[in-house]
């Protein structure tokens, strides 16, 4: 026996030599790597209570730091705290830090390397070190307008871009929250406040995206962009093309079928021609389409428009990945192909899709940063408008400008129309389940010939009528007030 | 058989030594700690820190007089690691927690069953006439949670608590022991029928059908406080003791295959059928994943977190009370290691983990020096016991395996599990003072099947 009890405890100790690996590889292998993880709160925290750059709009602080009290010289305070919370985020002593606060850490917090010169200036001075200043793109004017525009009680997202230069103007979601509860020293009461918030529906303080960058969302009708642009690339279809357009389409291998949209003209023509289908929007042309073309080349369109990719290096927002799914069998591909089933995209995603058709096919990296300053209000950083990818020809953007601009002056997009401005649109409306409820959407720009602006709105869980309202119309809106500018 | 030492010795005065060395562990722990908060040295520092040594210097005083041939290393381990568990503890207790002054509750009422089971069993052997009812006692310590007056209901996801009175309890830490005590009885006992028959498949030697019926129990009991009870850790601890306890009983590896191919059987089902156990491989293989972290309940924060936390101690740590451990949850008790790991380094969880090292080879070395089977058994499934115990947490916050509840033994908050290992330690200590003493006096009934086995 004692033999077996030698061989059981080698057994015990080659677990505790595993043990010991792992915990040489977190603690000093690995840990460079962890520590540079975006969700590693600890540097952040670190520089809690020093003086932080402040966040910028228009010239006014929409965060920066303030007096403290005697366990931390320094407050973080948000000025119109629920209108930014999206982009702010929060700044919090048990919790860390959110959205800019947490991914500009090191420019705020002054410890970026291009603030190494300073920090040396500011030891020599004996000053205290500041952080650096970030100026964003947005507009305030036009981000109160959006914010107010979806009413409170209503979740729902909106995007508003400059698709030439890919700088964001605006961009709001509701429900939002108050940062300045959870940036509070009290740390009893910054927890009750964290708590509380995080029990309203659509506010997960936990989670690392939200909001217009993070809501992953069926995008219903206005996939069908993507559908076009993959049906022209494919050089089987042209401007001309007549789709069949059947009151249904039987799904393959499977009993359902796909019904065309009920709330349009779609049942008066039996054959459609594109602009037709996408001032109706009619399901069953764009079914048929991508049966046609198959599963990949939807995918590859959908690729090309930023499904399953990033947003690039100058959002600096944590991002959620839009999904196009790999492997559909054919029922779930018709579906997928008019924005259904499992195809899921955040608002932002479909913002930055309909910018790279206003933007003759070549899509512009999505910016929230205008400038960064040195304390000594130095630029030390000004993102140039960068290319983040090319997701079609200018004359397949062209075409489907055209057809778009026939969704609001002739079809169900009416409501965006500007008075003497060309509104390229299109609507979706994803119904979610059985529920009767829809993710109502609306996307486009202009004036369409010389795009200024791209709005994108989503409105979450509501009912046709609800969602028709609260979509194309504060489109409009948001066009006058931008090209009046 | 290992002969005894020519000349044993008690050593209790070098365990006297070791234990003012551990006890300057513990308080020199809590002393920093108490440094860093608001209110230093008060009066709750100077309570804790002289009853820890209080406990410490009685139950050897009572090893002076009831097991004084008992291992001299084993004492001091156990008093260091449940001293720093201590400060640890109080470390992480903000304004009105209480969990500190509630795990020196428990670490004072362990000791003193610890203390009460030496004192009043004398022998281990004697145990071994109650692996029936160790059985019984077994089964219903481990029903009692699933009782609905008696259970305090679903905790974090798992139905392993009952109710006492203002307290909550966990019996299935004592059904450990008990379970342990049922094996070592009933495997040495029927160990010749179980070696002699079998079927030789290739290099290995397949019991018979028949003969498995003890490991089948195991495995179910296994599964059924994985499906009943929603706790994967106690269900590896228990299935593990098992297979270890069987193959040292019969030195055959074909359990240790068996064993394992039910584990990896058990397992893949489980993981397939139960959610929360799904969950835990997701939370370790795709811990980075944003869909994973932000996944509640079941999501990976947890040990994300804990690993940001000791990658931010990196080598020598942060110091005690410098780091931020607050980020992660249940960082006083499921995730201690990661507290350490953080605040006192590579450095100090090295030490640590060795200490356990030291713990459990003391308990083999027991084993292999005591004359009875039984005793062999017991000793050599109680150390394995803390062994795969420390292996499965500390693997599990360190992502070299899944994370599953299971507590760091002395460390972690809790006073079930503070009272089962304590009650482990008092059985060890008495397995080592049979091993170590110069005469045996009491008659082995175990003598006929150890001559079969005498290589």
């Amino acid at each position: 026996m004692n033999q077996s009890i030698r061989s059981a405890w080698l057994a015990a100790v080659a677990m505790f030599a595993l043990i010991f690996g792992a915990i040489s590889y977190v603690q000093v292998v690995g840990a460079d790597e962890l520590n540079d993880n975006p969700w590693n709160q600890r540097a952040v925290l670190a520089d809690y209570c020093k003086d932080r750059g402040a966040i910028i709009v228009a010239g006014k602080p929409i965060a920066e730091s303030v007096a403290g009290d005697e366990t931390c010289s320094f407050q973080r305070k948000y000025t119109q705290p629920e209108l930014y919370a999206g982009i702010t985020g929060y700044f919090s002593r048990t919790y860390g830090a959110s959205g800019l606060e947490q991914e500009l850490r090191d420019e705020l917090a002054g410890s970026s390397d291009q603030l190494f010169l300073d920090r040396i200036s500011q030891v020599f001075l004996g000053r205290q070190a500041k952080g650096a200043s970030v100026e964003l793109t947005l507009d305030p004017q036009i981000q109160k307008l959006a914010y107010d525009l979806i009413p409170d009680g209503q979740r729902g997202s909106i995007v508003v871009t400059n698709p030439k230069t890919g700088a964001i103007l605006a961009m709001v979601s509701k429900p939002s929250y108050d940062p300045n509860l959870i940036a509070t020293h009290d740390v009893a009461k910054e927890q009750a406040s964290f708590e509380q918030l995080n029990k309203i529906p659509g506010i997960n303080l936990n989670q690392s995206v939200s909001g217009p960058t993070g809501a992953l969302l069926a995008p219903g009708s206005v996939f069908k962009l993507i559908d076009t642009a993959a049906a022209l690339n494919s050089g089987k279809y042209n401007k001309d093309s007549e789709l069949p357009n059947p009151a249904s389409l039987p799904l393959p291998g499977s009993s359902a079928s796909l019904p065309n949209y009920a709330g349009g003209n779609c049942y008066t023509r039996t054959t459609a021609d594109f602009a037709f289908a996408l001032e109706q929007s009619c399901n069953t042309p764009f079914a048929r389409i991508a049966l046609d073309l198959g599963q990949e080349a939807i995918a590859d369109q959908a690729r090309k428009f930023g499904f399953g990719q990033d947003f690039g290096d100058q959002l600096k927002l944590q991002s959620a990945v839009s999904v196009f799914p790999p492997d559909l069998d054919d029922a779930a591909l018709a579906q997928s192909a008019v924005g259904q089933r499992d195809v899921k995209a955040t608002p932002l995603q479909i913002a930055m899709m309909t910018a790279a058709i206003a933007n003759g096919g070549v899509q512009m990296k999505p910016n929230l940063i205008k400038n960064v300053r040195a304390p000594d209000l130095r630029v030390i950083s000004e993102p140039e408008p960068e290319v983040l990818r090319n997701s079609t020809s200018p004359a397949i953007a062209r075409q489907i400008t055209e057809w778009m601009t026939g969704v609001v002056s002739k079809g169900i997009g009416g409501g965006a129309a500007v008075p003497g401005v060309e509104v390229a649109g299109k609507t979706g409306t994803a119904q979610l389940g059985d529920s009767g409820l829809n993710n109502s959407w609306f996307t486009g720009f202009a004036p369409a010939n010389d795009p200024q602006v791209a709005v994108t709105i989503v409105i979450e869980g509501v009912d046709v009528t609800t969602g028709a309202q609260l979509t194309s119309p504060n489109a409009k809106k948001i066009f006058e007030a931008v090209l009046n500018k | 058989m290992i002969q005894p030492d020519a000349a044993p010795k008690p050593r209790r005065n070098v365990e006297l030594a070791l234990l003012v060395l551990a006890l300057a562990v513990g308080i020199g722990a809590s002393a920093m700690v108490d440094l860093n908060s608001e209110t230093p040295f008060d009066n709750d520092f100077w309570f804790q820190s002289s009853l820890l040594a209080v406990a410490a210097f009685a139950f050897h005083i009572v090893l002076r007089l009831r097991a004084k041939y008992a291992d001299p290393a084993i004492l001091p381990i156990v008093v260091a690691l449940n001293g720093l568990g201590l400060a640890l503890i109080h470390r992480m207790d903000g304004p009105g927690d209480d969990t500190g002054n509630n795990q020196l509750r428990w670490t004072l009422i362990a000791v003193a069953v610890a203390i009460t089971v030496i004192w009043f069993l004398k022998d281990h052997r004697i145990l071994r006439r109650f692996t029936f009812i160790s059985l019984a006692a077994s089964a219903i310590l481990l029903v009692l949670p699933l009782i609905p007056f008696i259970s305090a209901g679903e905790v974090l996801g798992a139905r392993v608590w009952i109710r006492l009175g203002p307290m909550t309890f966990q019996p299935g830490e004592i059904a450990k022991i008990t379970l342990a005590v049922f094996f070592a009885g009933y495997l040495s006992s029927n160990r010749d029928l179980i070696l002699l028959a079998g079927r030789k498949i290739g290099p290995l030697q397949f019991p018979r059908f028949k003969d498995m019926g003890p490991m089948i129990t195991a495995w179910l009991v296994s599964i059924g406080v994985l499906v009943f009870q929603r706790d994967l850790g106690s269900s590896i601890l228990f299935f593990g003791l098992f297979i270890v306890m069987i193959y040292v009983a019969t030195s055959r590896i074909s359990w240790v295959v068996i064993g394992l191919g039910l584990i990896l059987g058990g397992g893949f089902v489980a993981s397939r059928i139960f959610p929360h156990v799904g969950f835990r491989l997701d939370s370790w293989w795709n811990a980075f994943t944003p869909e994973v972290y932000d996944r509640f309940p079941g999501g990976s924060r947890q040990i994300v977190q804990g690993l940001f936390g000791m990658a931010d101690g990196g080598l020598v740590g942060t110091g005690l009370g410098q780091g931020r451990p607050d980020l992660v949850p249940f960082a006083n008790s499921d995730m201690i290691i990661a507290l350490i790991g953080e605040e006192l380094g590579l450095i100090g969880l090295f030490a640590v983990v060795l200490l356990y090292l030291l713990l459990f080879t003391r308990g083999f070395r027991a084993a292999l020096g005591t004359r009875d089977a039984f005793g062999k058994l017991l000793a050599c499934g109680l150390s394995f016991a803390i062994a795969l115990q420390c292996f499965v947490v500390i693997g599990g916050v360190t992502r070299l395996i899944p994370l599953t509840g299971l507590t760091t033994p002395f460390l972690a908050a809790g006073g079930s599990s503070l009272l089962a290992n304590w009650i482990i330690v008092g059985l060890l200590l008495m397995i080592s003072h049979t091993a170590r003493s110069p005469i045996d006096t009491t008659p082995m009934t175990d003598t006929p099947s150890e001559a079969v086995k005498q290589p």
